[in-house]
């Protein structure tokens, strides 16, 4: 039984900004879910309507069964992770951790071993008599999970818990929080616009965008069977390269190149004549010379990555991006490269509705 | 009240709260909180709508039985009366005369001083504030006797000078605050710059300073004219102001109120006070996010 | 910036003239009333005032007024003050009116004000005895001004009146100040609205209530202008407080030197609160 079912939640908000419309989510017990989108995309209201923190216009919303939706956050028995930690600063860490702890009546030991347990898991130990101002964004931030772990609740949300953190320790974090929750296992609900922390964190994202869930699937089902053009483009880095083709005897034409369409797409393009082509940077073999069936690219700019490098490449005034180790770069003599694409990998999308075809 | 609530992971207890967000609780909790707070208005302006409507009363409705809170006919005579009374116009030429003077000074040092405060880090920084403290914290009675002693040895009793000095003095703490609070909003990057074009620091103040300081200065201004030290002040007028002429309008009506109470008719007091009164309340309703927002910050510190 | 020595001597500068005057019209003063307090007549008479005091009936029942006028009138200003901050925390319709109307006392000259209620007290023509006599409160009309008890309630609604909005400025500065975050966290940590209350709103707001309990209460320890004109301290000076004694002892009795000893006496014991408040209230750490 899933653990957690948002069914067709809508929110609107004053002067009719759409917060979210009919939006669905299933989320199963001891499952790792991101709620991933851009900016204003609904996902914050969608974490904050689960928790009770915001009343939903319309549609419901289930914790293991029990239809919450007219239950306070306090009765919900959820912990919330809040993007700029929320810890109470008039307490210390100890307090902080236990407050929730008293409020539900636990006795006072129970209630020590288990902040003790619990600053364990986190390695916080050391810094129960501190106060929240005393302490670095990223001990805040242990501080604030620790809180959450302690009240062994049923479901753990967490609202952009890295965006506060600098570069470097929110790599580490992240790794940290996957070994985290893999050790309590525990159900979590997770928001983020990063994808990459989506990727590496969850079982399952939710790409929501305007309020509406665009796709609900595993990372592997996101990235290789994106439903329209806006999730293929949200997952990935660099993003996927779209553009136009015309679809002439057999062969996908775009400016002066074509070639020919491999026959498992055939099903796919019956009668169309143009839809949008989508390949992956990772997915563009480059060759510095001219192969069989490769088209000409002038080299626009070259960023140099860690271990990899990005080429924006110019063919006729379409900029594509492709991906190549870092020792290639070296190797490059001349403005022009040979690119040929992975036949295996393309994507095809309808040019009206961009769903995949 | 201990609330041993059931513990997670097992099945919940129900809560028995599930009518919390019903429609019909939160139409009574709004009704009443609407309630409430019309009480509360009537509570705070009574007092001062009862003045309004008596001091538009005629004499005979004043002191007849049982009361009559609308008045039958609304007579203007208490008004006309005042007016055309030569001492009341001289309490209230004094209060303004008195209250436009502080308020002008006080807003020139505290000015000054808030600049310094705010940019530089002076020695005797702390001291300061230390004095500004004393004149904030303690009761006025505390400085009445030795202040009326030193008026009257400057021989500046029953002279105006003698309520703006310690007016200005006392004011001077809110005033410096605010601005000081104002002055730290501006961001020294504009002073630095204009010291490398070369300005003075007498024309960094002048020219570029006081012109951004506009709003600071209506607020702070209009929290030091309706303050306890200028048209509200009464202990000190009333003690180094005691030749008649001299009196400012609080201190002359209560006294008005107070020997002479079988002499002058309530509904003249009620029209007094209603007079001195209006321009504050003017000045309030007009400026009140002002006045909030200036008091506010003060506070935060 | 460099601290330079002419930024030192510009700011100087700027400060001379306040600094003057604080130190002439406020430290001096206080420092005038010890030398005078110890003298009679510019000579140097030791401690004989504060006997005089300490064996001063009047002067004990005008500081037990003060006192429990204090006791009275602070804690309630304080209650509601709190009570109008969270309803004007709150967003409604006619806020902003709200706002100015409960702001408005603190606006209004006190003594001016003191004469209205003065009027709205009286024993005849009052219309607080109106009101009660229409809702069948009371069967007749009452002396207010006219009798101790009843006398002593008038000031303490009249400060009331005037002084709390002082009080809710500041509380809802503090409320303002306190990010709603923390009481969703609190929420979703179990907490109803009462213990949300407790555990966030008044440990957070302890700054700022006890800034408005030390100046509330000094500033009530010195209270004149409204007892003046209310009672002049009577019926019997069962009103009195030691402000209006000082004044009587000054301008009617002509006795500087011993105004001056009850002064110290009140500074003295202002100290002493401010003291007490903070030791007790200042830093002391959330106990549970």
């Amino acid at each position: 039984m899933p653990e957690v079912r948002l069914e067709k939640i809508t929110k609107i908000f004053d002067k009719n900004i759409v917060g979210l419309k009919d939006f669905n989510l299933q989320v199963k017990d001891k499952e790792f879910v991101t709620i991933l989108g851009p900016s204003g995309s609904g996902k914050s209201t969608a974490l904050r309507i689960i928790a009770g923190l915001e009343r939903q216009d319309k549609g419901e919303v289930f914790i293991d069964g029990i239809n919450v939706s007219r239950i306070p956050p306090q009765e919900r028995n959820i912990a919330f992770v809040f993007q700029s930690y929320a810890l109470y600063p008039h307490m210390n860490v100890y307090e902080n951790i236990a407050v929730g702890l008293r409020i539900k009546g636990y006795s006072q030991n129970e209630i020590k071993t288990r902040v003790q347990e619990v600053a364990e898991l986190l390695e916080i130990s050391d810094l129960l008599k501190r106060k929240p101002k005393t302490l670095s964004g990223g001990q805040r931030q242990r501080v604030a999970l620790a809180r959450a772990i302690a009240k062994r609740p049923k479901v753990f949300l967490l609202d952009e818990p890295l965006s506060n953190l600098d570069a470097i320790l929110r790599e580490r974090m992240r790794t940290e929080l996957k070994l985290l929750f893999k050790r309590i296992s525990g159900t979590v609900i997770y928001v983020t616009h990063d994808q990459a922390e989506a990727i590496s964190l969850s079982d399952k994202i939710a790409l929501i965008d305007k309020g509406r869930l665009r796709q609900l699937g595993s990372t592997d089902e996101l990235y290789y069977q994106p439903k329209d053009l806006f999730v293929a483009s949200f997952l990935g880095t660099p993003p996927i390269n779209t553009f136009e083709v015309t679809i002439k005897e057999g062969n996908f034409v775009f400016g002066p190149y074509s070639f020919k369409i491999p026959e498992k797409y055939w099903p796919k393009i019956k009668n169309i004549s143009k839809l949008i082509l989508g390949i992956r940077p990772e997915d563009i073999k480059v060759y510095l010379k001219p192969e069989p069936s490769s088209f000409v690219c002038n080299i626009s700019t070259v960023e140099k990555m860690s271990g990899y490098a990005i080429l924006n490449l110019n063919c006729q005034n379409k900029t594509l991006k492709a991906v190549v180790e870092r020792d290639f770069i070296t190797s490059i003599r001349e403005e022009n490269l040979w690119i040929k694409f992975n036949e295996d990998k393309l994507y095809l999308f309808n040019r009206d509705t961009q769903q995949l075809l | 009240m201990s609330l041993s609530f059931i513990n997670f992971g097992e099945t919940d207890k129900l809560s028995t709260k599930k009518y919390r967000f019903s429609p019909i609780i939160y139409g009574l909790t709004q009704i009443s909180f609407y309630l409430l707070v019309i009480f509360i208005v009537i509570l705070h302006l009574a007092p001062f709508l009862w003045q309004v409507i008596c001091s538009l009363k005629n004499v005979d409705e004043i002191y007849s039985l049982p009361l009559k809170y609308i008045p039958s006919k609304i007579s203007l005579s208490a008004y006309r009366d005042l007016i055309s009374n030569p001492l009341f116009l001289r309490y209230l030429l004094n209060s303004i005369l008195i209250s436009l003077s502080t308020t002008f000074f006080c807003l020139l040092l505290a000015s000054l001083s808030g600049y310094a405060l705010s940019r530089l880090s002076l020695r005797f920084k702390t001291f300061f504030q230390f004095l500004l403290l004393i004149a904030c914290l303690f009761p006025q009675i505390i400085f009445l006797v030795p202040l009326y002693e030193l008026m009257a040895n400057l021989k500046l009793i029953n002279k105006p000078l003698a309520l703006v000095l310690p007016y200005v003095t006392f004011s001077l703490p809110l005033a410096v605050w605010v601005m000081t609070g104002f002055f730290q909003t501006i961001p020294k990057e504009i002073e630095e710059q204009a010291i490398i074009d070369g300005f003075s620091r007498l024309k960094i103040l002048t020219k570029i300073i006081l012109p951004l300081s506009r709003p600071a200065l209506a607020t702070c201004a209009i929290l030091i004219f309706i303050g306890p030290f200028a048209w509200n002040e009464f202990l000190f007028s009333l003690s180094f102001m005691i030749k008649d002429t001299s009196r400012t309008v609080p201190v002359g009506i209560a006294l008005l109120s107070g020997a002479s109470m079988y002499e002058m008719p309530w509904n003249k007091i009620c029209a007094a006070c209603v007079l001195t009164t209006l321009p504050l309340i003017i000045f309030v309703i007009i400026f009140q996010k002002r006045i909030i927002e200036g008091l506010t910050r003060g506070a935060l510190k | 910036m460099p601290k330079s020595f002419d930024e030192q001597k510009f700011g100087l500068l700027l400060i001379l003239p306040s600094f003057i005057l604080l130190g002439l019209v406020a430290l001096y003063p206080i420092l005038r009333n010890l030398i005078l307090s110890f003298t009679e007549n510019d000579q140097f008479i030791g401690i004989k005032n504060f006997i005089l005091l300490f064996q001063d009936e009047r002067f004990k029942s005008s500081l037990f007024n003060t006192l429990l006028f204090c006791l009275i009138s602070v804690p309630l200003q304080l209650f509601l003050g709190l009570v109008f901050a969270l309803i004007l925390q709150q967003r409604f319709f006619t806020r902003g009116f709200v706002r100015t109307s409960v702001f408005l006392p603190w606006a209004l000259p006190t003594a001016v004000m003191a004469v209205a209620w003065k009027w709205i007290f009286n024993d005849t023509y009052g219309v607080f005895n109106d009101i009660l006599l229409r809702l069948q409160i009371i069967k007749e009309p009452l002396a207010w001004l006219g009798k101790p008890d009843l006398a002593f309630f008038c000031i303490i609604l009249a400060e009331v009146w005037k002084c709390t909005p002082f009080v809710t400025v500041i509380l809802l500065a503090g409320l303002q100040s306190i990010p709603p975050e923390l009481y969703e966290a609190i929420s979703v940590d179990g907490a109803n609205t009462l213990q949300r209350f407790r555990l966030i709103t008044l440990p957070l707001l302890r700054p700022f209530l006890l800034v408005a309990l030390v100046f509330r209460t000094i500033q009530a320890l010195g209270v004149f202008d409204s007892i003046w004109v209310l009672t002049g301290g009577g019926p019997g000076g069962s009103t009195e407080p030691i402000s209006l004694y000082v004044y009587d002892t000054v301008f009617r009795y002509l006795k500087f030197s011993y105004g001056s000893t009850m002064v110290i006496f009140s500074f003295i014991l202002s100290l002493i609160f401010v003291f007490i408040f903070y030791k007790f209230w200042g830093d002391r750490q959330i106990e549970y």
